[in-house]
């Protein structure tokens, strides 16, 4: 049985009621949306707020909404307070970005889905072997840099946690180029969210404590002349497909011109390190070209030499670092697996 | 900090109910412990094993972690709920006709996930079963018998609506 440390729940009725509450309390506050990361956690006493502040009842946070933009092309916005099943189901998340819809279907199982929200995958609490444990385990081993302890048994003598960042929808918001809107004490604030994480294990966003983030934007570009429509893939290693956080995640978003050869490419991982890793030197191999096997295989290798997954997770580092490529070209085939709309 | 009784307003399987809890008590706690509705269980108490799913407007939801205040202004159904006047729920039926509960610690929050899929899909494949079912752990490793029930509750389900449908006709 794991009981609950005491708190005080707050029900406000706006954002702006939300994040004067968070303000007040300071430090021994915390936001609670879905509750499936925070609820856990403080059942392990990695947190142990006195106040929680309720999102779930506000109506501002919730809506999915797609408008044609000015400049051409779309502006998708989704509210933090979304549910990952609603984003998953959503009709115009899976025309326009598939891989996030595929992504938000494949977070934890229905049951999380269902409370977990959108928002809070985005503000999910960094992973580890030595830290994701009961109170009494983490005792037994004298606790861990990321909390009540000095030594990372990690890396052993590194002074900076590398506790694993463990979702799987900002390495899709970022090849998309998403924006957050975070909400604070000082008012609102918007953030690209390739600059929302830092690689800090213990606390690896830029959204500071007593900020919301209150929804999520994306700009989605049509097709040109030039350049088809942005096409998105997505792929993921877990231990059990039914319910685990990922091992490795990949993200890719590309663009073809109408030869069907690759103009734009981009692509993220996540579950090894702190913050999720943006692939570099991708374009170079495969600009102008198809994506015949040649050209999957050589992304493939190059993510794998960028990637060095670490003792982090209760699976062997090696192997995840063997599995890079595979989940990588996993995720290129996802690209043109979708029918996209024009 | 206080450790008082604060009041919990929840309705229950249709019923209003009214409880004295502590205040950083679960949905699961509450029902347990405080209203007596011991068919959730208190497996993992962290959101793994899906032994403590009830539904809340008709979600599939783990109570284990869920406030107690989450449920306030929701209708939440337990176990203890899907059975009508008429007799069992069709997958309780299926259950027992496919001796599809083991030691059955896992069972109750299975059929509250599968009272959910079948109704938003009365006739559910194997394959949505089984991602339906995919949060409910059964430690047995039962779920071919599971899944087999499941299945063959969607179908008598249809045979009872296309039934009723003649009726009408008839």
């Amino acid at each position: 049985m794991l009981r609950l440390p005491p708190y005080t729940y707050h029900r406000p009725r706006t954002l702006r009621e939300a994040v004067e509450l968070l303000a007040e309390h300071g430090r021994e506050a915390m936001p609670i949306a879905g509750g499936t990361d925070l609820v856990p956690n403080m059942k392990h006493r990695l947190f142990t707020p006195t106040h929680l502040v309720a999102l779930k009842g506000i109506p501002e946070l919730g809506g999915i909404d797609l408008r044609a933009h000015d400049e051409g092309g779309w502006e998708l916005t989704i509210g933090a307070g979304e549910s990952l099943a609603s984003v998953a189901g959503n009709v115009e998340v899976r025309r326009h970005l598939p891989a996030l819809a595929k992504a938000a279907a494949h977070i934890a199982g229905p049951q999380h889905r269902n409370r977990g929200t959108i928002g809070g995958n985005l503000c999910l609490d960094t992973r580890c072997t030595y830290y994701n444990q009961s109170e009494f385990w983490r005792e037994a081993l004298g606790y861990c840099l990321k909390k009540d302890g000095s030594v990372c048994h990690v890396t052993r003598v590194g002074a900076k946690c590398v506790a694993a960042h463990s979702a799987d929808t900002p390495p899709v918001l970022m090849t998309a180029d998403a924006r957050v809107e975070l909400e604070g004490p000082e008012g609102r604030r918007t953030l690209p969210i390739r600059e929302l994480f830092v690689a800090d294990g213990i606390w690896n966003s830029q959204r500071a404590h007593n900020e919301i983030i209150n929804r999520i934007i994306v700009r989605i570009p049509g097709p040109d002349e030039d350049l088809g429509p942005v096409r998105t893939g997505y792929a993921k290693l877990r231990q059990r497909d039914s319910i685990d956080f990922p091992l490795l995640t990949v993200a890719v978003s590309a663009r073809f011109d109408p030869e069907g050869h690759v103009r734009r490419l981009a692509g993220v991982v996540t579950g090894l390190g702190s913050r999720p890793r943006e692939l570099t030197r991708w374009e170079e191999l495969a600009t102008g070209e198809p994506l015949s096997d040649e050209v999957l295989e050589a992304l493939g290798e190059r993510a794998g030499q960028q990637c060095t997954p670490l003792e982090n997770h209760i699976i062997d580092p090696e192997w995840r670092k063997a599995m890079v490529p595979v989940i990588t070209r996993r995720a290129l085939a996802d690209l043109t697996a979708h029918a996209h709309a024009p | 900090m206080s450790t008082s009784l604060e009041i919990v307003r929840l309705t229950v399987n249709g019923d209003p109910r009214t409880a004295g809890v502590p205040p950083h008590w679960t949905l699961l706690e509450t029902l347990r412990y405080a209203m007596g509705l011991t068919g959730s269980k208190q497996g993992c108490d962290k959101g793994d094993c899906g032994a403590c799913t009830v539904l809340v407007d008709g979600e599939p939801t783990l109570s284990c972690i869920t406030p107690v205040w989450e449920a306030e202004g929701h209708r939440v159904t337990t176990v203890e709920g899907l059975a009508g006047p008429d007799g069992p729920h069709p997958v309780q039926d299926a259950f027992d006709r496919y001796g599809a509960g083991q030691c059955g610690f896992c069972t109750p929050g299975v059929l509250c996930s599968a009272a959910a899929l079948l109704e938003r899909t009365p006739t559910p494949s194997r394959h949505e079963v089984k991602e339906a079912l995919a949060g409910n752990l059964c430690r047995c490793t039962g779920y071919t018998k599971i899944l087999d029930a499941v299945v063959d509750a969607g179908r008598v389900l249809a045979e009872r609506t296309s039934g009723s449908g003649e009726a009408s006709n008839g």
